[in-house]
């Protein structure tokens, strides 16, 4: 029978069963400083060891100030938290990449760029953007602290076998319009929980043609739509992107690998549970303007009425978010004016998305009324950033160029918005107080987020590229 | 290792919201600490109190103090997977939690921790929090072998639960030494595992440090 490659990758991890309970190997965990601590004190005061050290790799970014010359750091329950993990990591001997490495970076951007992330994986990490490495055609989840443990103890993870839903995405984007934008309104259409307890396939011409770069953020989103898997089947891009990364097969291995991941993409005619279509070549530069990402409108529209919104616990949803952004019913999305510019995280702080914006912004200064900043995902793509002479495009603009961490996505760090402040960030989630408490986060693309920086409000970024 | 629940009663409080999400049932400042305990005081913490540091008394939970079961709306725990927020909610007190559904991580984690997710109807959702809101005291008997919910005067609705977790939280069982006993299963898989995919002894990262 054909099968999706969420049921392949499913059955070949599959090393136990008992009445509806499922255990998965996972081949690759990758650890971060937040949700790993109780998950090492719990092992230990039971007395139990980490099953392989050699299938875990660590990295802080979660609460790392990234401000130039970030060390050292002085929150001191930050520090404690870091030096936690460091001392994990030793006591265990884990690869660990840690504030001065040269491969430090968000988990889930340096996985990818690593070659740790491959077609076929079963992947773990305690933070919900696990999806993301789904790009690679690994089957990739979030899991929480209890669950690290579990896997620390056991390499296995207990799932239940989800549903799959294929997710299609035909046609040609306009000039402008990124994959952050398709993310977006596809979450607009199926809601922020239209994919629970479903595995998400990303299939279609429009991501045969995509870079792997932009998979990486459109699985990355996946969560938002309440999926805890986001995938898309392996392909020739998969494979240029891997060869010749640190951790990627060499030699006769890559040969064998080749082989195994022809095979483990989708086969023809395997059946999905459901199927949703979207034609992506209507797709608009899109800007959230609520508290959680579904809440999303084109540049070109405005938020609706109240009275539009049929369903009762969605539009006193809409109704709280309105109030909490300080925006009226109604209001054109161009009228939205923005005090910060965030360009950064595990959504869109790759290389090609520092690329977009830098295209944006060359020649030009931020407004006067702005405070922006760049904060690479990785320390290797600010170290190409740099070579490729980003970081002056952006200086000279008047942006702050940072070390990598996950910085203003989260506001663990000192990075936080003010009570009030309004900022149109590349991270994934616009909930209430994330970003600082009273902050006000619009979702938007890496191009959109230059243009509001320039204009000092939301624009059309296809107007002036 | 926890004890199981089976029937259990207790005092009810609404919070009539749809995806709340872990970011707002535990704020990120305070996913520092190292420790799996003190995370009672913080939960929803942006809600629940005023910026004088006072009780905020229009936040619902607020009016329902002493309460162990939560009556919420669709999508609860949506977002992060942390799991700081499932502590926070069990120090609180909350043993239950009824709502339409649930974020798929949040549910897992609610599990591991020994609270009780319900998924009821959203019309009897509706229902229950009404009656929160009216009688101000009032208590639910959620019968979990049985998946029933009964109030004082009558009223009885199902709830859904899938059977893994049910078992569970009756019998107490701790999941690691579950899983421990699949070793041998867990063995065959190592020695089938693919000998391309990745560990951190191949790779040829030039002067990484490992510290
Ligand atoms: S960048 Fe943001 S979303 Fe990504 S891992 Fe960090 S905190 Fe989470």
């Amino acid at each position: 029978m054909p099968k999706t490659i969420i049921e392949k990758i499913w059955d070949e991890h599959l090393v136990y069963e008992i009445d509806g309970w499922y255990g998965l190997y996972v081949d690759m965990h990758f650890i971060h400083e937040v949700t790993s601590p109780q998950a090492f004190e719990g092992l230990e005061l039971a007395g139990r060891k980490v099953r392989r050290p050699d299938l875990i790799v660590a990295t802080v970014d979660h609460n790392v100030p990234t401000t130039p010359n970030h060390l050292p750091i002085t929150d001191p329950i930050a520090k404690k938290q870091i030096e936690t993990l460091y001392k994990n990591a030793e006591k265990w001997g884990l690869l660990f990449f840690g504030l001065d490495s040269p491969y430090q970076g968000i988990v889930h951007v340096i996985g990818p760029e690593l070659g740790l992330t491959q077609p076929g994986m079963v992947i773990v990490c305690g933070d919900s953007h696990t999806s993301t490495h789904g790009a690679l055609g690994a089957m990739a989840f979030g899991i929480g602290t209890s669950e690290v443990e579990l896997v620390l103890a056991t390499q296995t993870i207990k799932a239940k076998k989800p549903k799959t839903m294929e997710v299609r995405f035909e046609g040609q984007l306009q000039k402008g319009v990124y994959s952050k934008d398709v993310i977006l309104a596809l979450i607009g259409k199926i809601g922020v929980g239209g994919g629970t307890g479903y595995a998400i396939e990303y299939t279609g011409s429009f991501i045969r043609n995509l870079s792997i770069e932009g998979r990486l953020t459109i699985c990355n989103m996946s969560i938002e739509a309440g999926a805890r898997v986001g995938i898309i089947s392996p392909d020739e891009k998969t494979f240029q992107y891997l060869e010749n990364k640190p951790f990627a097969p060499k030699g006769r291995e890559w040969e064998k690998a080749l082989d195994y991941w022809q095979k483990i993409k989708t086969d023809e005619d395997a059946k999905y549970d459901k199927t949703v279509i979207l034609d992506v070549s209507s797709v608009e530069p899109m800007v959230t303007w609520g508290t959680n990402p579904s809440q999303v409108q084109p540049i070109t529209g405005r938020i609706p009425y109240l009275s539009e919104i049929e369903d009762e616990f969605s539009r006193n949803a809409a109704k709280k978010a309105l109030q909490y952004m300080g925006l009226e019913e109604g209001m054109k999305i161009t009228d939205i004016k923005i005090d910060v510019v965030f360009i950064g995280s595990c959504t869109n702080a790759r290389i090609e998305d520092l690329r977009e914006a830098a295209k944006v912004v060359k020649g030009k200064k931020v407004h006067p009324n702005v405070r922006a900043m760049v904060v690479p995902g990785s320390t290797q793509v600010k170290l190409q950033a740099e070579k490729e002479g980003l970081d002056k495009i952006f200086k000279d603009a008047g942006f702050e160029w940072r070390e990598s961490g996950c910085s203003m996505c989260l506001g663990m760090n000192p990075d936080v918005l003010g009570e009030g402040q309004r900022c149109a960030s590349t991270s994934n989630r616009n909930f209430e107080n994330r970003q600082g408490k009273g902050g006000r986060t619009h979702l938007v693309s890496p191009a959109m987020a230059a243009a509001a920086a320039i204009a000092g409000r939301f624009i059309d970024v296809r107007e002036i590229l | 290792m926890s004890k199981g629940i089976t029937i259990y009663k207790g005092k009810v409080a609404y919070l009539d919201r749809s995806d709340v999400d872990t970011d707002q049932i535990m704020p990120k400042q305070f996913l520092k600490r190292v420790e799996r305990t003190g995370f009672g005081q913080f939960v929803f913490y942006e809600w629940r109190y005023l910026k004088n540091g006072e009780p905020n008394p229009d936040f619902e939970l607020n009016q329902f103090p002493g309460a162990t079961i939560l009556v919420t709306g669709p999508n609860f725990g949506c977002g992060s997977s942390r799991e700081h927020a499932v502590w926070g909610l069990k120090e609180y007190g909350f043993k239950v939690i009824i709502a339409p559904s649930f974020g798929d991580i949040f549910y897992f984690n609610s599990v591991e921790n020994m609270i009780l997710p319900c998924i009821v109807e959203m019309e009897n959702v509706k229902v229950l929090m009404q009656k929160t809101k009216e009688r101000k005291e009032y208590y639910l008997t959620v019968d979990l072998p049985n998946q029933k919910i009964y109030d004082d005067e009558g009223l009885v609705v199902d709830f859904k639960i899938d059977q893994e977790s049910k078992d569970k939280l009756i019998k107490g069982w701790d999941s690691i030494d579950l899983v421990l006993k699949f070793e041998d299963k867990i063995k065959e898989y190592e020695l089938r595992r693919p000998s391309f995919f990745p560990s951190t002894k191949m790779g040829s990262l030039t002067g990484y440090d490992k510290k």
